[in-house]
């Protein structure tokens, strides 16, 4: 599986999933909307104007490869920044590390999420600060991401990537076709279903 | 690898199979479901035209967008309203009891889930919301998951999940007057930091865990996904039975035996093997306050704010971002900063003895001329007991709010924000930019005892200068 594009960088470390979405839009009932507000009230200004921020800026616009600090996506486990982060047009995200519950709403959605050194982000963060309109090509196959001449290894769990390699990232097929396995499970767990009791 | 370990236990007695890709199938024994991250998931079903597989395994609440001032309805906020009635329409349509009223006890789910005894030891548990760790105190595992997870756990039961490792947290000798279980873990996630538990789940332990009554080990694994890692818990023991028994939920006379037998097999061992354990001091904790941008930037109540120089390298960058939004000088003590709010409630602290814990404060006291202050309990029994012992009196005595139940201000889904660059005292969990509803608001996470102090003074003090 390949992945090619250009690339925005997202500075900073510990980027928590309120910054990403801010719970007001989470009153949507639907993702629909999401990719809108994707880092919104550090976009924008109250009144709509534009701040300084890397998606903001011309030279970033038509990004699919996001690139991450470290501790990207704590907090919250809202799938509306996951679901944001697909819509508003990214294929994946590299970074130094994850949030667990980020990561694998990620997964869930179809978006790989892969990290790489503190060093590797670093030099990879300048490269497309002084080159935007640069191609990164991104190889779950060897695990490699790789610009210009520079090719960095990249990581991502095992059972990720195979997920991503044999295209079942979604598993909920998987995870139903094993529905007599679950009942038996069910049946010999030794605490039973909630008791439905008057609670008044 | 951990083994040994309740983590260990409950996950092989919940394996379902392991899938081709080598990720576990686990089998979820009760889904705790609110209306933020559920709809979608129901909406999914529809698509497919699926049912739910165990409704009976299923229960719901309402908490994140719910008003705290009025309850009544249609809601003033027609967002809020439509995701009421989504809950509504989805959880009857489904089958699926729904904890919608005072008197079936609406509230915060985290507060509602162990009180009532759904939340017991060796379950697996999961739940739409990043604070699910919460149940952990009880010792079960339990998963905060994202809306598509919510999906396949209504349509399976399952969730596809990597093992992780276990990190024991070993917190000994005994905490000081004034010193609470909220500054323990505020303690914790300052030393290990915010993304110490990636990959982890965390198993408190030792001499202060042990002491600690069921809900200041809620707030303690509450706050468990702030350090990084997804589930925190803490073996079941005497107190845990003290406090299940009894509870609407909880099983009774044969079926009580046999589930303590169960618990009983679940604890770690204690030759359990882990995969890194930590030392925390209990006598030295102070009282916690944070004054930056992530819950592990935070200072004991007498120290001063860290100059950025001196912070290792891999924190500068973020102390810096968060000077730069707090307004704040490096090297100033944290003592005599101004608040405007005081906020108590939340998932983190807002159950019957973190009430007891502010009135205690407040009693007697006035809420300063300066200070909006709010108190929240975390569920209709909570209120209700609350109010049985004349807490709410005290509250509206000193000047305060008393609220209906709910997530409130801890993260401005609902009428309850902060305005502009206001500073909150804040019983809450998370003080990131812009998390109580102002672009612009800034949050101190303390103790309800800090909380109702500095609500008193109008500054952050020394609880310890008011509580006896």
């Amino acid at each position: 599986m390949m992945i090619q594009g250009r690339a925005v960088p997202i500075e900073g470390s510990d980027i928590d999933t309120d910054r990403m979405v801010p719970a007001r839009f989470l009153k949507e009932l639907t993702f629909e909307r999401m990719g809108d507000y994707l880092f919104y009230d550090v976009r924008f200004e109250p009144n709509g104007g534009q701040k300084a921020h890397p998606l903001n800026h011309p030279q970033f616009q038509g990004a699919s490869i996001m690139v991450v600090g470290a501790n990207f996506g704590c907090g919250s486990s809202r799938e509306h920044a996951a679901q944001a982060v697909k819509r508003a047009g990214f294929k994946a995200v590299v970074g130094i590390s994850f949030s667990e519950i980020f990561s694998g709403n990620c997964q869930s959605i179809g978006v790989p999420v892969m990290t790489a050194s503190p060093e590797s982000i670093q030099a990879l963060s300048r490269f497309i600060h002084d080159h935007p309109s640069a191609s990164l090509v991104i190889d779950l196959q060897s695990m490699t991401l790789t610009y210009e001449s520079v090719t960095t290894t990249i990581t991502m769990p095992a059972s990720r990537r195979d997920a991503f390699l044999s295209q079942s990232w979604d598993g909920l097929a998987l995870l139903e076709s094993n529905h007599a396995k679950t009942q038996a499970l069910a049946d010999r767990l030794p605490y039973g279903p909630i008791q439905i009791r008057s609670t008044s | 690898m951990s083994s040994g370990t309740l983590y260990d236990k409950v996950w092989d007695a919940h394996r379902v199979t392991t899938l081709p890709n080598g990720q576990d199938q686990l089998f979820i024994g009760l889904h705790l479901v609110h209306e933020v991250t559920s709809p979608q998931a129901f909406a999914a079903l529809r698509e497919l035209g699926k049912p739910v597989a165990y409704p009976q395994r299923t229960i719901a609440t309402m908490d994140h967008i719910i008003p705290t001032v009025s309850q009544s309805r249609p809601f003033p906020d027609s967002q809020a309203e439509a995701m009421a009635q989504a809950l509504e329409k989805n959880t009857a349509d489904f089958g699926i009891q729904f904890l919608n009223s005072p008197q079936s006890n609406q509230g915060i789910v985290h507060v509602v889930g162990p009180e009532m005894g759904l939340t017991q030891p060796g379950m697996t548990i999961a739940c739409g919301d990043s604070h699910t760790s919460t149940h952990g105190a009880l010792g079960s595992l339990a998963f905060g998951i994202g809306s598509t997870e919510v999906h396949h756990v209504l349509q399976t039961q399952t969730l596809a999940a990597n093992r992780l490792k276990v990190k024991r947290i070993v917190i000994s000798g005994e905490l000081g007057r004034g010193v609470y279980p909220k500054d323990v873990i505020l303690r914790i996630i300052q030393q290990l930091g915010v993304a110490a538990g990636l990959g982890y789940a965390y198993e408190y332990a030792g001499s202060v865990v042990d002491a600690m009554g069921i809900e200041g080990r809620l707030t303690l694994c509450n706050m468990s996904i702030e350090g990084g890692a997804r589930i925190g818990y803490v073996n079941p023991d005497e107190v845990t039975l003290h406090y299940l028994k009894g509870r609407p939920f909880s099983p009774t006379g044969e079926a009580w035996d046999r589930a303590v037998l169960y618990w009983q097999t679940i604890r770690s061992d204690a030759n359990a093997t882990y995969d890194a354990t930590v030392d925390v001091s209990g006598g030295e904790i102070e009282p916690m306050v944070t004054w930056g941008i992530t819950p592990a930037q935070s200072v004991g109540v007498t120290q001063r704010l860290p100059m950025i120089g001196e912070l290792p390298d891999t924190q500068q960058s973020v102390a810096k971002d968060a000077y730069g939004y707090m307004n704040f000088k490096e090297g100033t003590p944290i003592l005599g900063t101004k608040i405007d709010v005081a906020f108590m409630g939340s998932c983190t602290n807002s159950r019957l003895s973190d009430l007891e814990i502010a009135a205690s404060v407040l009693r007697h006291q006035r809420v300063h001329p300066s200070v909006r202050a709010m108190v929240v309990p975390g569920s209709y029994w909570v209120k209700a007991q609350a109010e049985a012992a004349g807490l709410h009196e005290v509250f509206l005595a000193a000047g305060a709010e008393w609220r209906e139940p709910g997530c409130s201000m801890c993260l401005a889904m609902n009428p309850d924000r902060l305005v502009g660059n206001e500073v909150c005292a804040s019983t809450s969990n998370r003080n990131f930019m812009g998390r109580q509803g102002s672009p612009t608001g800034r949050t101190l996470l303390m103790s309800p005892a800090m909380v109702a102090a500095a609500a008193v003074a109008g500054r952050v003090v020394d609880c310890r200068e008011y509580v006896s």
